[in-house]
């Protein structure tokens, strides 16, 4: 259960990407969480509201896009995106592909907050 | 009045703090010609049996050390003193895995240019570890016969961010029913094209294959 330690980062850059543009208080943080990623969505959630207490993203929504896992199919010469990170072979010809193109990411992409505290 | 709220684009990585860090240690490695392995498996796979014996053996013409991370006690790093080699512990109290910052810690007071390798066995955990960058050149990525052959396909993160696929306690493979073919084909299904080394530490059953393995890529590293 590494999320607490995940949503105290995630918060910390989000309150410091907030004050570097002016906003004082945090409505939204959209995220993106990739399916190999290692974060578990909902205990995410779960740290995000212990962890929001008494910062400027305290109510802040976190609304988090969920990213599929992408290979590179070597015989298709094409990426492929995978339904579920195992097995890692191309859905389209059965070939396997450790070569992976999307799905690890953890992103902060946006703040949406306001100026008014 | 109404409040309109604001949205502005950041784009970064939750973890940009740790993964600035890795890559100053990362750097910091290169410089002191230190090849640095990341140490990665569930509690009681055999990291530590196997360090050791990896530390004896590299031990022999190496400049070796070991970073041991641990929730509360300081037992592995005791243990992996015996091989000889210069051992630091980093005691995570609850935290579930290291971070490059622990690492940075850790080897406050180092030549690192005193050093060949450099050994990061991290908490026991097949989760946590696998988001935080530590530096390392390599992360191995260790199961033992008794954990079941489909243990890769469960934990296809940790398996995914590795570089090598060990499989420890290879000595009670018959003992246990070990179906090494399943097993090869669970971590193939996940990391494809991934090495798999068979070692017993107690008996040194493949550690030569592994030792080998070391070697080839500091060299490759450090020409």
């Amino acid at each position: 259960m590494h999320e607490l330690s995940i949503a105290q980062n995630l918060v910390e850059l989000a309150v410091e990407s907030a004050q570097a543009q002016g906003l004082r208080r945090l409505t939204a943080l959209h995220v993106r969480i990739g399916a190999l990623s290692g974060v578990v969505k909902e205990a995410l959630l779960f740290a995000f509201d212990v962890v929001t207490e008494g910062t400027p993203a305290q109510g802040a929504a976190l609304i988090i896009e969920d990213v599929p896992v992408t290979i590179f199919c070597p015989s298709c010469q094409a990426e492929r995106t995978l339904d579920a990170p195992v097995p890692m072979r191309c859905p389209e010809c059965g070939t396997r592909s450790g070569d992976v193109r999307a799905g690890r990411e953890l992103e902060l992409v946006a703040l949406e907050g306001v100026e008014e505290a | 009045m109404t409040i309109t709220p604001r949205i502005v684009e950041v784009r970064q990585n939750v973890l940009k703090k740790n993964d600035v860090l890795a890559r100053e240690l990362r750097e910091r490695f290169q410089r002191s010609g230190v090849y640095v392995v990341n140490l990665v498996s569930s509690p009681g796979a055999g990291k530590t049996t196997a360090l050791t014996e990896l530390l004896r053996r590299l031990g022999r013409s190496y400049r070796v050390a070991a970073v041991v991370g641990d929730l509360a006690t300081d037992n592995d790093a005791e243990r992996l003193k015996e091989s000889g080699a210069s051992v630091r512990q980093i005691t995570t109290g609850t935290v579930c895995h290291l971070e490059a910052e622990m690492i940075s810690r850790a080897l406050e007071g180092w030549n690192l240019a005193e050093l060949d390798y450099l050994f990061i066995e991290n908490v026991g955990n097949l989760v946590c570890p696998a988001s935080y960058d530590l530096g390392e050149n390599e992360r191995a990525v260790l199961f033992s016969v008794t954990e079941g052959e489909d243990k890769p396909e469960k934990y296809p993160t940790l398996i995914n961010s590795s570089d090598l696929a060990v499989i420890t306690k290879i000595d009670l493979a018959e003992a246990v029913g070990f179906d090494r073919a399943r097993f090869i084909e669970a971590v193939e299904r996940v990391r494809p094209g991934i090495p798999v080394l068979e070692v017993s530490a107690r008996t040194g059953s493949g550690m030569d294959a592994w030792v080998a393995r070391l070697k080839a890529a500091r060299q490759a590293l450090v020409k």
